[in-house]
């Protein structure tokens, strides 16, 4: 029965709670066991099952009274803990935070909130969300449900990776991530779930903590295009509270889902077929091309040059960037202090014990890019860089709807892998991280299994603020692939 | 009134510029809709944004930009149209976020000029470089503890103005009359209430000092937060002085940050500070950059009040007061409106003169500022008024005037309650002209001998005689009439 | 632009983040070796291109100037590690 109900997705959770075959807290009880018998995939830094069960109460009686808020009332969802929610602790799975518990709720968790969902638990995830395997976090790494062959644990992909884990292992129905490059896709992709990116500006920022505050995107983590679209409905919209937050009206994105794609212009840029890609993510590639064809698209090579200067320029940018927003952790207003002789001394005994090795590492290359003497040649550079990736995707969109790459370069890999290689690890987000430094909406899509036996993902990208046809030519990708595999055991 | 320094080998100048950080008037702070308001409860002014809470975010206030744009215009300033908020970097606990939100590659105002009439009358004009919006700090208070300092973040997040000169001064001098000029262009304009003692108006001062004649610029040291217009002179001259003994004694200026102590009237070196900055200032990805139209500006310049510049000239051109007067009836903007309605309809020249003489003296004495004063404008301009048409004396003036600060009330009535009217009629004064030319007929003699000197005993005789009520200047003429 | 272990201190000094010495050698090895890649981005001509910060064309949105918020000191001051009262604290500045 339980088995059942977390097997569930949105749309089919929200008709037979529409029908009175269940109710939210019946959901919620059976996704809290599934989080309590599944906690060694440390896919949760705090479970709160009691708020659960409160507000899946309160679900169920707006619904007795007639006053259900839509598709999302009543449903279990996890929430990645780099979302500030209000009484609860707030973590971004960094020792800085230490015992931080917000007085304010994140604009997106609190949309959420209004429209009924039921907050599980705060979902862990890479330190300050800088990773691709989820193996940063203080709280420790989260494993993926999904095993290879060789039955070693495998990374969920990063960093909204404890995101990932839930919604895969059918502990939430669905999760929210955030994606600066690539954080909610290559994970989606590493675990066999959709995970959508928005366009820059469609989610309020208010109440995340920052990464990288010209990148940092929330975005859904769903078990098909469907809830993606439903969960995206939800989350977005305009707010006055951040500058950033774009002031255009919210589609309903589940109406967009026509399942007619005939004369779509799908784009397939060249740059994406790097040298020494497994052959495997080539194969699963050229599948999406011919889904995409079969459904009548019209498929068309274009060309996006500046694509391999992408990542560099990001590991610029990001660092930059998140060295000055995490500035503010600095041991007098919350989180963990750790006392010194004076002033300067309790600054670098805090930072020094409260950041994890991969944000030291970033932190110190973003202040030495912005750095006297190094500021042009780094990060202006790198801007201009930025200049001319978002001017190539400009181009190939005068002449295709959407682009079609795959999400990540390989599936997921061994727990400890890459750890000693930085660059090595960031490579994971070569294909994520473009569309992320121009703004772009692109989602992440089952597209089949590795000859492992691990979920490979189909990655679009689609014009800014049009979600709608990123969405469409996803849900046509799901519809052909047929992904029906399930984590063993799961 | 060239200001030199003596030194060993010949006169020094000094050159100065000046950083002044204005507090903006308006409600809420420059990125979250806590209070300005001076003197609240510790860390009762915060928001959540103010004090850094993660994931907070700033959003720019609409008035203080409106603000930024209307100075640089009361500063014959460029508005640059296109401007960027970027991020300072660097630690300190009363800077929450680890950087303060300012303007640097691309301020909102460009260059400008502010004029300064110098007292003996040459006009100074004194290039401005710049003026950007920035965060104040809050405040660190090191006394309450020992062993610890505690932060108050009310300040946290309230707007600057960052109004950055040339080195286009030299001598203290020019500096207060800078520092004057600069705080009453701000305060017509209505942008900053210019209020050096609660901070809203902060100065550093650029010095650095070269042989005369010599166009080269030497090593400058920086005074941070001198609190009076007073202090920023001393701390100048002192400092300068300092440069040039170190120059004659053969050694070199260090660059570096100095502080002024009021109490010794000296400057001391900051130690704390001396450690290399890299600020990092890159652009604010948090907001977006500031694109303002003409329209926009055109229809704050529109809106513009009378500036003192304008207003000085209006009054020595159309009441015909002498430039001094004006200059001091326009610094500010009360007592130039004080001033107008005094004068309105009447003897201008008379009403600068009981404003500038009679009331100011009345006002210092007691402290007072002038929409504080015991008489009204109004009350002032009838007073004017019976002193010109020659109801009173002005001697007797004084004394309604007198009684009018003391107890209040309306001049026409005082004079009439006090039977204070001056004596025109002829007759009468001629009575009394005679009576004390028969009385007195050694001076008459004295007089007559030529001691011409005599006429002002003989005019104070009548006027003690008439209660200082007689017409002064009848009197003087019936005087020389009958003793020729 | 190889980075020495004296700039990899002073950087660390400059971000105030406490590194034994121990780990210097091994840090400015991983910064070299992230450095040393994003330098490819040198074989590009950005002559001429504008930099870009934010994505979007839309101006910054202004907010109306009133005060609606603040006098929430509890809030403020409810994760403070040693806050007074009233205050917050940190070890004593001597100016």
């Amino acid at each position: 029965m339980s088995d059942a109900l977390t097997s569930l997705t949105i749309a089919q959770a929200a008709a037979k709670l529409a029908a009175g075959e269940t109710s939210s807290v019946e959901l919620t009880d059976a996704h809290i066991a599934a989080m309590e018998a599944h906690r060694d995939l440390n896919a949760f830094i705090t479970e709160t099952p009691d708020l659960a069960r409160a507000r899946a109460a309160e679900s169920d009686a707006r619904r007795a009274s007639g006053d259900a808020r839509g598709p999302l009332d009543g449903i279990p969802i996890a929430m990645k803990d780099l979302f500030c929610t209000e009484g609860v602790l707030t973590t971004a799975a960094s020792h800085i935070l230490d015992g931080f518990t917000p007085t304010y709720e994140s604009t997106v968790s609190r949309k959420l909130r209004e429209v009924g969902t039921v907050m599980l638990g705060k979902a862990n995830l890479d330190e300050f969300a800088m990773g691709s395997a989820n193996v940063t976090s203080y709280y420790g790494p989260v494993k993926s449900p999904w095993k290879a062959a060789d039955g070693k644990d495998r990374v969920p992909g990063g960093s909204s990776g404890g995101s990932a884990t839930a919604v895969a292992a059918n502990i939430a129905m669905a999760a929210t991530g955030t994606d600066t490059g690539g954080s909610i896709r290559q994970p989606a992709a590493f675990c066999g779930i959709v995970g959508l990116k928005p366009t820059y500006g469609r989610c309020s920022r208010w109440g995340i903590v920052a990464f990288a505050s010209s990148l940092d995107q929330a975005g859904p983590m769903t078990k098909t295009v469907e809830d993606a679209a439903i969960m995206l409905s939800a989350m977005a919209g305009y707010d006055p509270m951040d500058s950033t937050s774009a002031d255009k009206p919210v589609p309903d994105f589940a109406a967009a889902l026509t399942g007619d794609i005939k004369g779509l212009k799908v784009g397939i840029p060249i740059e994406y077929r790097v040298e020494g890609m497994p052959y495997e993510i080539e194969e699963a590639w050229q599948k999406g091309v011919e889904w995409l064809k079969d459904q009548g698209a019209e498929i068309v090579e274009v060309s996006l040059p500046h694509t391999k200067y992408a990542l560099p320029t990001y590991y610029i940018v990001a660092p930059a960037e998140a060295s000055s927003n995490l500035a503010r952790y600095d041991g007098v207003r919350y989180g963990l202090r750790v006392e010194g002789g004076d002033l300067t001394e309790m600054y670098e005994a805090t930072r020094g014990e409260g950041f994890g090795a991969e944000v030291r590492r970033r932190v110190l290359i973003g202040a030495y890019v912005l750095s006297a003497g190094y500021y042009d040649a780094y990060y202006l550079k790198a801007q201009k860089l930025r200049t001319l990736i978002l001017r190539d995707f400009t181009d190939a969109f005068d002449k295709v709807d959407v682009l079609l790459t795959p999400t990540a370069p390989s599936a997921a890999f061994a727990i400890g892998e890459k750890m000693d290689d930085p660059v090595a690890m960031y490579l994971n987000d070569v294909f994520a991280v473009p569309a992320s430094l121009a703004g772009l909406p692109a989602i992440s899509v089952p597209g089949g299994l590795s000859s492992e036996g691990l979920p490979l993902g189909l990655h679009l990208i689609g014009r800014a603020f049009d979600e709608e046809t990123v969405l469409r030519a996803g849900q046509a990708l799901e519809t052909a692939a047929g992904f029906t595999a399930r984590p063993a055991g799961f | 009134m060239t200001y030199l320094i003596q030194g060993d080998d010949g006169d020094w100048e000094v050159v100065i510029g000046l950083e002044v950080h204005a507090q903006i008037v308006s409600n809420s702070k420059l990125f979250s809709g806590a209070s300005t308001a001076f003197g609240g409860a510790p860390n009762s002014h915060v928001s959540l944004v103010d004090a850094a809470m993660p994931g907070m975010l700033p959003v720019v206030n609409r008035v203080c930009v409106e603000q930024a744009v209307r100075t640089g215009l009361g500063l014959n300033a460029k508005i640059n149209l296109h401007s960027v908020f970027e991020r300072k970097n660097y630690f300190y606990p009363d800077l929450p976020f680890g950087y303060q939100i300012s303007q640097f590659q691309h301020p909102i105002v460009g260059e400008g000029v502010v004029t300064l009439d110098m007292p003996d009358g040459s006009v100074r004009e004194i290039g401005i470089e710049r003026l950007h919006m920035e965060q104040d700090a809050g405040k660190s208070m090191h006394d309450q503890d020992p062993k610890r300092t505690f932060v108050d973040l009310n300040r946290a997040g309230v707007a600057l103005m960052e109004i950055v000169s040339k080195p286009d001064l030299r001598s203290p001098e020019e500096v207060g009359a800078y520092l004057r000029k600069l705080r009453s262009i701000l305060r017509y304009l209505g942008t900053c209430d210019g209020n050096m003692e609660q901070g809203s108006l902060r100065c550093d001062a650029n010095v650095s000092v070269r042989p005369k004649g010599s166009t080269e610029l030497r090593t400058r040291c920086e005074i941070k937060n001198v609190n009076s217009v007073r202090f920023v002179m001393q701390a100048i001259e002192f400092e300068a002085e300092r440069q040039v003994d170190i120059y004659d004694a053969g050694d070199t200026v260090d660059q570096e940050t100095r502080l002024y102590d009021a109490t010794t009237g000296e400057t001391r070196s900051m130690r704390s500070k001396e450690e290399a900055h890299d600020y990092r200032y890159f652009p604010d990805p948090d907001l977006l950059p500031i694109d303002l139209s003409q329209e926009y500006v055109d229809k704050i310049r529109a809106a513009l009040p009378e500036l003192p510049d304008a207003k000085k000239l209006r009054f020595i051109d159309d009441y015909g007061i002498a430039p001094d007067d004006a200059g001091v009836l326009v610094a500010e903007q009360e007592t130039a409106a004080f001033f107008e309605a005094v004068a309105d309809g009447r003897d201008a020249k008379l009403a600068a003169n009981w404003v500038i003489h009679e009331l100011f003296a009345v006002l210092n004495k007691s402290g007072l500022d002038i929409d504080e004063s015991p008489v009204s404008a109004e009350s002032l301009g009838k007073l004017v008024g019976l002193i010109a048409d020659n109801t009173i004396s002005g001697r007797i003036a004084k004394d309604v005037f007198e009684i009018m600060v003391a107890e209040g009330g309306d001049p026409e009535a005082i004079v009439e309650e006090k039977g204070l009217k001056q004596i025109t009629d002829t007759g009468a004064i001629e009575g009394e002209v005679d009576k004390i030319i028969a009385e007195n007929p050694g001076q008459v003699e004295a007089y007559q001998g030529g001691n011409e000197k005599l006429i002002g005993w003989f005019v104070g005789q009548v006027m003690k005689a008439t209660g200082g009520k007689a017409n002064p200047k009848m009197v003087n003429e019936l005087l020389r009439k009958k003793l020729s | 632009m190889a980075l020495d272990e004296a700039t990899v201190r002073s950087i660390a000094k400059l971000a105030r983040i406490r590194v034994a010495d121990d780990d210097l050698p091994g840090l400015a090895n991983e910064l070299n070796n992230i450095l040393g890649w994003i330098e490819q981005l040198n074989e590009v001509d950005t002559d001429g291109v504008e930099p870009l910060t934010v994505v979007g064309d839309a101006q910054t949105p202004m907010r109306q100037d009133v005060v609606n918020d603040g006098d929430i000191r509890d809030d403020v001051l409810a994760n403070a590690p040693d806050a007074e009262p009233e205050f917050f604290t940190v070890p004593k500045v001597v100016e």
